[in-house]
């Protein structure tokens, strides 16, 4: 039985935070669970989906963000408990989606996870997803420890039903990622089924009908102001004249700050769980019983904006502080250092930290970039591109997925890159204006999620340049999750549908397409040079499975090769591919035997064919 | 901050770091220690650094500050100087000796630092280092991948962690493989004898 299902109310378990997060919708009878992944959400959405297999609870890896909260949308206003989880930059997918859900509300709970990601460790933006409560009106919950978070899910469930809102949970990758030990609750039973009552002018949102939706998300927004205020979610722990009023991980920042400057006694901390809307009266409280307050909060200064205003409402003129110069940033993470200095430095209390090592004598370490696994198709593709277009001034506008990595030295395939699915619509810019040879890359996940409509765009305002979409089989990067376009059976499940790319391609009437296989290397550069030729839109299609997921389903043929005696030292090899199986043994160049992955694309280019498959 | 103990563990991708920390936890619940742990997910599978840190006692942050580390333990050579900034002079350092150099020094971009340099630099710094070669230890042991199990062997040798031998023993039989928990268990000791030689 998975882990998660234990019906041991009481026992301990140590858990991930996106495992507690999980564990905590199963705890209040979540049927229906939608998502698309993303780092670091990922993991919640993986045990759903194991759970789903062994229970009655329905998951689905939806196609994109916004499909997955239309789905949860629809079974919420059927009465069913649904969640929706998401990293950041998904919520701005499914945000059109948000934005009137919100006027119309849900039925059963909607919890809509967004797991933000401050220093950006594997996203392409740090935004700070606390202001889409502001702008949809939707209540915000966010935890500040592993333990809080998996409470927090049932309370967000019974909030949403009690407005009748979508909650927002947001979450930070400190959360998502932490492990700590958790207390299992109950496990409620589950509804799995629903009933939609026809009620069109509370549905359909037409300019009449929205007119008065809006009048009643507002008050259901008073409705969660006044929740917010008595919310156990918003505390205040700890006393003194001096006030912080902080968030998420910063609590327990600041809990080890305080007692390690031993100032607790001096310090009360107003800890915000419930940030949208914040709590007026309680703040307003808050800060007039303080000298002064500092506020904590990573990412940006929305509460900081929030409880200024607050004060000036209520006439008190105490220093609020939170971010500027030797107080906190707005770029990236916090540390329990950091926060300790700029506490201590604030309320003038002295400060004694650890010098830390001095790294001005230590040599160059070579860095250790993440790399594309030694076989990985993309680096054969992008190999063959490089040298289909050796002669062409070039642009490469790339995607979000594994490949993203072949812009790094010596590959260097990606020029632009700003969203999912952003290869398409760009490529359509670059090639109108500029005089450069657009080659774009998308995988087959990206495809699907928001690919189509650009490569749409390209086919119907005749566009020029070629689409190499790298169909590997799998969503690769977020850990092997599957996509529209995967073979189900590989993971052993049925009832699904399958999409064939290229039949979605040619159906869209591109009028050049081809189909390469990336480790046949000559054919492959051929098939390129005649498609980067054409004149118009082009789409070469590079199908080969996810080396990695391929050995993990047992479907390699794995044989590796060596660099044989006839090895001139021309390091084409290393130099060109830079596989992470190569290494140099006293200046030759070698192949790990483990890592091989037996692609033979270095065999392939050797000019002296000196790599050669090792004999069984 | 004295009752509390703070512990780095920096690795390559697929060397069993991750894996090394859940038995480190499950250690902890069954010494009834608080502990509290992040990690950074996502390269791991790419060759990419991976890096936990592991609070024990009663500490709520979950992340360890430059500086802060009570103890680092490095399944790379090049990894352990690199995470040198996390120490202070009171930080005791461990150390696996089998290098795995990126493949930024295969394609030119890098050299490869001089171990014994290394070793020296790490000595000079902080307050204590043990350096094992652990791969050789795992095979061994009987497999080569064992050398996370042979590094937490030297890391409760030092006796800094308010958990014993027995605690991360039970936690290897729970956590790890069950036909590989016997080299496991090999590995560990392995670790812990190389560690009480130094």
């Amino acid at each position: 039985m998975h882990k998660l299902l234990t019906d041991q109310p009481g026992a301990t378990m140590v858990l991930l935070g996106n495992e507690a997060i999980a564990r905590g919708a199963i705890e209040a009878g979540v049927a229906v669970a939608t998502t698309y992944p993303g780092t670091p959400s990922s993991e919640i959405s993986l045990n759903f989906f194991q759970i789903s297999q062994e229970s009655s609870l329905y998951f689905e890896y939806s196609t994109n963000e916004k499909v997955s909260l239309e789905v949860a949308a629809a079974t919420a206003n059927s009465g069913v408990r649904s969640m929706c989880v998401m990293k950041h930059v998904g919520l701005n997918v499914a945000a059109d989606a948000l934005m009137t859900l919100a006027y119309v509300g849900v039925k059963g709970g909607l919890v809509i996870l967004t797991a933000d990601d401050p220093f950006m460790f594997s996203s392409q933006n740090e935004q700070d997803n606390r202001y889409y409560g502001k702008l949809s009106g939707l209540p915000v919950l966010e935890p500040s420890s592993v333990e809080e978070a998996k409470n927090m899910i049932p309370y967000a469930f019974e909030l949403s039903e009690a407005l009748q809102e979508p909650v927002i949970f947001r979450t930070t990758t400190r959360i998502n990622h932490s492990t700590a030990p958790v207390t299992l609750g109950k496990i409620q039973d589950r509804t799995c089924r629903g009933d939609f009552a026809k009620d069109p002018l509370n549905y359909v949102t037409v300019p009449a009908v929205s007119r008065k939706l809006h009048v009643k998300l507002l008050a259901n927004l008073d409705k969660a102001a006044e929740r917010s205020e008595t919310s156990p979610y918003n505390f205040v722990s700890g006393s003194g004249a001096w006030g912080i009023i902080c968030n998420g991980v910063s609590f327990a920042y600041l809990s080890d700050a305080l007692r390690d400057l031993d100032i607790q006694e001096k310090v009360k901390i107003l800890r915000i769980g419930f940030s949208h809307p914040m709590p007026p009266k309680m703040i307003k409280g808050f800060l007039g019983s303080c000298e002064k307050v500092l506020v904590v909060e990573e990412g940006e200064p929305y509460m900081e904006e929030a409880v200024k205003a607050f004060a000036q409402e209520a006439g008190l003129t105490l220093p609020i502080n939170g971010k500027g110069k030797d107080l906190f940033s707005r770029l990236y993470e916090f540390n329990p250092r950091l926060v300790r200095q700029v506490v201590a430095a604030y309320f003038g209390v002295p400060c004694k930290l650890e010098p830390m090592v001095d790294l001005s004598n230590i040599p160059e370490i070579p860095q250790r970039p993440p790399n594309l696994c030694a076989g990985c198709s993309h680096r054969a593709t992008f190999y063959a591109v490089k040298k289909a277009a050796e002669g062409l001034s070039t642009i490469y506008p790339t995607d979000i997925g594994c490949y993203t990595l072949g812009f790094l030295p010596p590959l260097g395939m990606g020029d632009f890159l700003i969203c999912m699915g952003s290869s398409a619509g760009t490529s359509c810019g670059f090639s109108k204006v500029t005089d450069k040879k657009v080659v774009s890359f998308i995988g087959d996940s990206t495809f699907f999620h928001s690919g189509i409509p650009g490569l749409v765009n390209a086919v119907f305002n005749n566009h020029n340049f070629t689409f190499v979409i790298l169909d590997n089989g799998i969503t690769a990067m977020t850990g092997h999750q599957p996509n529209p376009g995967v073979d189900m059976g590989l993971m052993n499940l049925q009832g699904y549908g399958r999409i064939s790319i290229e039949s979605v391609v040619r159906a869209l009437g591109v009028p050049h397409v081809a189909v390469i296989q990336p480790y046949k290397v000559k054919k492959s550069i051929e098939t390129l040079r005649e498609a980067f030729s054409f004149k118009g839109v082009s789409v070469v299609i590079a199908q080969e499975m996810c080396t990695l997921y391929a050995k993990g389903a047992k479907k390699t043929k794995s044989r590796a090769y060596y660099v044989s005696d006839k090895c001139r030292n021309h390091r084409d090899c290393i130099s060109q591919l830079a596989c992470p199986a190569f290494y140099l043994d006293a200046e030759r160049v070698k192949i790990d035997p483990v890592m091989c992955a037996g692609c033979a694309v270095c065999a392939q280019i050797c000019p002296e064919n000196a790599i050669l498959p090792v004999k069984a | 901050m004295s009752d509390i103990t703070r512990l780095i563990v920096v690795a390559v991708g697929g060397q069993g770091n991750l894996l090394a920390s859940s038995v480190l936890g499950e250690a902890a619940l069954l010494a009834g220690i608080p502990l509290r742990m992040s990690e950074i997910h996502g390269m791991a599978q790419r060759g990419g650094v991976v890096e936990s840190a592991l609070v024990f006692g009663n500490a709520q942050s979950t992340i360890i500050s430059d500086g802060e580390a009570d103890v680092l333990v490095g399944f790379e050579p090049s990894e352990t100087l690199r995470a040198l900034n996390k120490c202070n002079a009171r930080t005791v350092v461990i150390t696996n000796l089998s290098p795995l150099p990126p493949f930024t020094v295969a394609i030119g971009k890098g050299v490869y630092p001089d171990i014994m340099e290394l070793e020296q630099l790490i000595r000079a710094k902080t307050a204590r280092l043990i350096a094992v070669n652990a791969v050789d230890l795992a095979k061994t042991a009987g497999n080569v991948l064992s050398v996370n199990m042979v590094l937490l062997g030297a890391l409760i040798q030092t006796g800094i962690l308010p958990v014993t031998a027995d605690h991360v023993k039970e936690a290897i039989r729970t956590k790890t493989k069950a036909a590989f928990v016997d080299i496991n268990t090999r590995a560990f000791d392995l670790g812990f004898e190389a560690a009480s030689r130094q």
